[in-house]
């Protein structure tokens, strides 16, 4: 049934596209836009991915098919190889030249990225125009077609399916990579980074991969259009080439690989009407269509500036079903060694300064193995900045912090995750657009192996369905289970913040770091929290909390330690502590 | 090899008044402004048109533009019209554009004088620089940057398709400011050339006199760094977006005067022009107006050496300059958390 779902809608539209070409009395001309389409859809798959799902803006996305039409133009005609063979070649060096220049775009943060992919677009497209073997301008023409056997795909009508069945297996492997572990890392990309990296997620090589598969996309469709062409020049692979894919991806609606093929279909027929009507109409002016396609542009972006495909699906009359995991798959757990030291988590002198200002100063403290741990303070008394010194957030300025023994100061939060910490933040961290289930699944990231390769050729099914179900255990376990299904951004503030525990627990953690996990909760939920954290106490886990009410401290800490500007100035049982002068003159100001 | 130099600073500075006109943009409403180009050649062909006694077709471009804004201004209100209200759209919307209209007609003929030529061009290109601001960026103040970039990409198009048809496909040249003429030992220093450095240096200083010692200054500086912020303590970022757009565009209609006496510009001349200011507010990380200026002469000096010496290879070099400082800023720069939507 679930496979249905998935694949009926795909096989509805790739017999409607076979069917096509041969329904009498459809004119060459629309084959030839349906060509285009497919090409240009293509390109805007791969920046669906890019930037739609991971947030990086690439301008350009036309150099890269520059790279995959001229790699098979230079190989065919200088050299006489099939173009069967060159097409491995093409997608190789659109993948290298996205390493190259990957490497130095990706690490760029903000708009500093659309902006170098703009300039290094502009410069692989100057490049093209002027190297000699490349053809400077003219290009390279007599670029053999593709044939099978004596079969010559001469005409845009025999390409065509070369083209969309390029398009549709690109398509799903798109949805595949994107419905797996590494495609929820990616999809946690926009939202920056500490949060998938608190789980293990590497994201420069997340970044750096989906920038490779878009060049690769990109490297497909201008090996197709060498081989429809027949020739390749640079200007379609300038920057205005770039600029148009971007758009096809955000009018189609960027997020969604559906959309970039409505996209393309909406770009190219719009600009094919406007070049032929518009002179019809008002006379012969000639730069009449992009006028009224820029404006046009603007229009459509102040109707739906998410995009068509979007707005389609919200119209649509049924919604599509989600597979149910299966939890009577597990995951194995967590190595426990026996005789380890009753010492979790040793902190000595830990510091953090941000220029003058002292965050951290010189706290010491320990957490137990099956301990309860409250950390409180006023505002601002450096709390949420010894959680980012543990993770490896931050990077203390002096002291240790170590984790069963290990040092982890200098330890990145990938490293320190792999120890057995896991966290909630204070300001929740989660994927607003992704579903509870596929949230908390990140936090099982690294109880996952397949990588991307796998995920897009479906092997990673039994990997897979372990990681959905040990999520769904957890979810079940926080009492989230009616929810699974919603999108994360839907729920209230509180249920996100428990979430994000089950998140933290999907890493089958030793020590458990919440940040300020009661606040935006009802009473009941509150009572419902402390069970749920003596249970985990009970069954082995130890638990760091940060925390406003003291109600809620008092009443489930073993052990409570106290900051006040950074500095510990009580530790002991709640009993002790809330007779302490110290604390009550830091909460209350003066001797009370 | 000094006239290489010196070509190179004309060109740099340029780059540099664009430069800071991006970056000013940037800052304030977020959207990477693409159409800058366009105001380069509006600028400089409505000022070439001028000169031979013609009225150019932005003037009416200008008033139409100015008829839209006053329809989407009364729609916005529509619920809470008041006659203030109208009264004020009504000046700024259709008022000022037609008189500016009047003016050109009135005005243009073969023996105006330059100044009043670059007045109007200036003028002109103002009301559209202020209009486009509230026609296409203001009902979509709230996106992200990507949509912000590709509506201005939009505009960027048919501002270009509109050059085309107001100016032709035929390039045009202004008359210079000023012919006079000076030599200092090997160089010989032209009046347009100590025109543009003067000017470039007059609006680097206005431009830092505005942003740190004005009222209105701060406001804008304010809007870049907190949106929300600012509108809390009273700051009306609708019009610190137009005045962004406003100064944005009066720097690039100057720009363009400034060169058109030195070479031929096309109606689509402008988008490259554009670009590598951009490349210079970029190695300025799009926030430093010193650092753009001095960006800028380093891009006019590359191209110019680049032009002479690999003179096939001079746009390679210099879109890829920006690798390697991209390269030393992304290693430099603080690997801090920012919150997209």
């Amino acid at each position: 049934m679930a496979m249905n779902q998935r694949l009926l809608p795909l096989v509805v539209f790739a017999l409607v596209m076979a069917v096509i070409p041969f329904i009498p009395g459809v004119p060459p001309f629309w084959i030839v836009l349906l060509d285009n389409i497919g090409l240009a859809a293509l390109v805007a798959m791969g920046l669906v991915l890019l930037t739609g799902v991971g947030g990086l803006t690439s301008f350009g996305q036309a150099a890269f098919c520059g790279f995959g039409a001229y790699t098979t133009a230079v190989l065919t005609t200088a050299y006489g190889v099939s173009p069967w063979l060159t097409l491995p070649l093409s997608l190789l060096v659109s993948g290298i030249a996205a390493v190259l220049l990957g490497i130095v775009t990706v690490r760029l943060s903000g708009h500093y990225l659309p902006l170098g992919t703009i300039a290094w677009g502009i410069g692989l497209f100057y490049l093209f125009s002027k190297l000699e073997f490349l053809g400077r301008n003219d290009g390279i023409s007599g670029i053999p077609p593709l044939s099978i056997g004596s079969f010559k795909m001469l005409d845009p009508g025999t390409i065509y399916f070369a083209i969309w069945i390029a398009v549709l297996i690109s398509a799903i492997l798109t949805m595949n990579l994107l419905d797996s572990r590494t495609g929820r890392a990616i999809r946690a990309l926009r939202r920056g980074h500490v949060a998938g990296e608190a789980f293990g997620v590497q994201t420069p090589s997340a970044k750096l991969l989906v920038f490779i598969y878009a060049a690769v996309l990109a490297g497909l469709s201008g090996w197709l259009y060498a081989h429809f062409q027949r020739a390749a020049n640079p200007t379609p692979f300038g920057a205005q080439a770039g600029i148009e894919y971007l758009f096809i991806a955000v009018v189609g609606g960027a997020g969604y690989v559906w959309g970039a093929v409505l996209g393309a279909g909406i770009v190219v027929i719009l600009k094919e009407i406007l070049q032929s009507y518009l002179p019809y109409i008002f006379g012969g002016q000639s730069q009449l269509e992009t006028i009224v396609f820029g404006i046009l542009l603007v229009v459509l972006l102040q109707l739906a500036p998410t995009g068509v495909w979007p707005w389609l699906m919200a119209r649509l009359p049924f919604k599509p079903g989600r597979k149910v995991p299966d939890t009577s798959l597990t995951l194995p757990a967590r190595v426990r060694e026996p005789g380890a030291s009753s010492v979790l988590l040793h902190i000595e002198k830990a510091r953090k300064q941000f220029g003058g200002v002292i965050a951290v100063n010189d706290v010491s403290f320990d957490v137990r193995a099956r301990e309860i741990v409250a950390l409180i303070g006023p505002n601002g008394a450096g709390k949420s900045t010894t959680f980012n010194l543990i993770t490896g957030v931050l990077t203390s300025t002096g002291g240790t912090i170590s984790v069963l023994g290990t040092k982890v100061d200098k330890a990145p939060p990938q490293e320190v995750v792999k120890l057995g910490v896991s966290r909630t933040f204070q300001h929740v961290k989660l994927v607003p657009d992704m579903t509870v289930l596929e949230n908390v699944a990140i936090g099982a990231h690294l109880r996952g192996h397949a990588g991307a390769l796998a995920s897009m050729f479906r092997l990673d099914r039994a990997d897979e369905a372990r990681l959905l179900a040990e999520a769904a255990r957890q979810i079940e376990r926080v009492g989230l289970g009616d929810q699974i299904d919603q999108l994360a951004g839907s729920l209230s503030l509180g249920q996100q913040r428990i979430v994000e525990i089950a998140r933290a627990l999907c890493v089958d953690p030793l020590l458990l770091l919440l940040d300020e996990p009661a606040a935006g909760l009802r009473h009941l939920e509150k009572q419902r929290l402390a069970a749920l954290l003596r249970q985990l106490r009970d069954g082995g886990m130890s638990v760091l909390l940060v925390e406003h009410d003291m109600g809620f401290v008092m009443d489930l800490a073993d052990r409570v330690v106290v900051l006040d500007f950074g500095t510990k100035i009580a530790e002991g049982t709640p009993a002790a502590i809330k007779t302490n002068p110290d604390v009550i003159k830091a909460y209350l100001g003066a001797t009370a | 090899m000094l006239f290489l130099l010196q070509d190179g600073i004309t060109n740099g500075a340029i780059y540099a008044l664009l430069g800071l006109a991006l970056v000013l943009v940037f800052a304030v409403t977020r959207v990477i402004l693409i159409p800058q180009g366009e105001f380069v050649t509006y600028g400089a062909l409505s000022y070439a048109m001028l000169a031979t006694g013609q009225v150019p077709g932005t003037a009416r471009l200008a008033m139409a533009m100015g008829v839209v804004a006053f329809a989407l201004d009364l729609f916005a209100a529509r619920k809470s019209l008041r006659l203030r209200f109208v009264a004020r759209a009504a000046a700024i919307n259709i008022l000022f554009p037609a008189v500016i209209l009047a003016l050109t007609y009135s005005l243009a003929g073969p023996k105006t004088p330059i100044a009043v030529n670059i007045a109007l061009a200036l003028l002109i290109v103002a009301a559209i620089g202020l209009f486009l601001y509230r026609i296409a960026f203001q009902p979509i103040a709230h996106t992200s940057v990507l949509v912000l970039l590709i509506a201005s990409v939009g505009c960027h198009l048919a501002l270009q398709g509109l050059g085309l048809v107001f100016f032709g496909a035929e390039g045009l040249r202004g008359p210079a400011l000023s012919s006079a003429a000076l030599t200092l030992g090997p160089l010989r220093f032209t009046g347009q050339s100590i025109a543009v450095y003067s000017i470039t240096v007059a609006f680097i200083v206005a431009l830092w006199l505005f942003f740190g010692f004005t009222l209105m200054g701060k406001a804008l500086r304010a809007t870049a760094v907190n949106r929300l912020g600012a509108r809390l303590v009273g700051i009306r970022t609708t019009l610190s977006g137009q005045i962004a757009f406003l100064l944005a565009s009066v720097i690039g209609a100057i720009s363009g005067i400034l060169i058109v006496p030195i070479t031929t510009l096309y109606y689509d001349t402008g988008f490259l022009i554009g670009l590598k200011g951009f490349i210079a507010a970029i190695i300025g990380g799009l926030v430093s107006y010193p650092l753009t200026a001095v960006a800028a002469l380093l891009v006019g000096t590359v191209e110019a050496f680049s032009s002479f010496y690999a003179s096939n290879f001079k746009e390679v070099i210099v879109f890829t300059l920006i690798l390697p400082v991209l390269v030393l800023r992304s290693l430099a720069a603080p690997a801090v958390e920012e919150e997209k939507d």
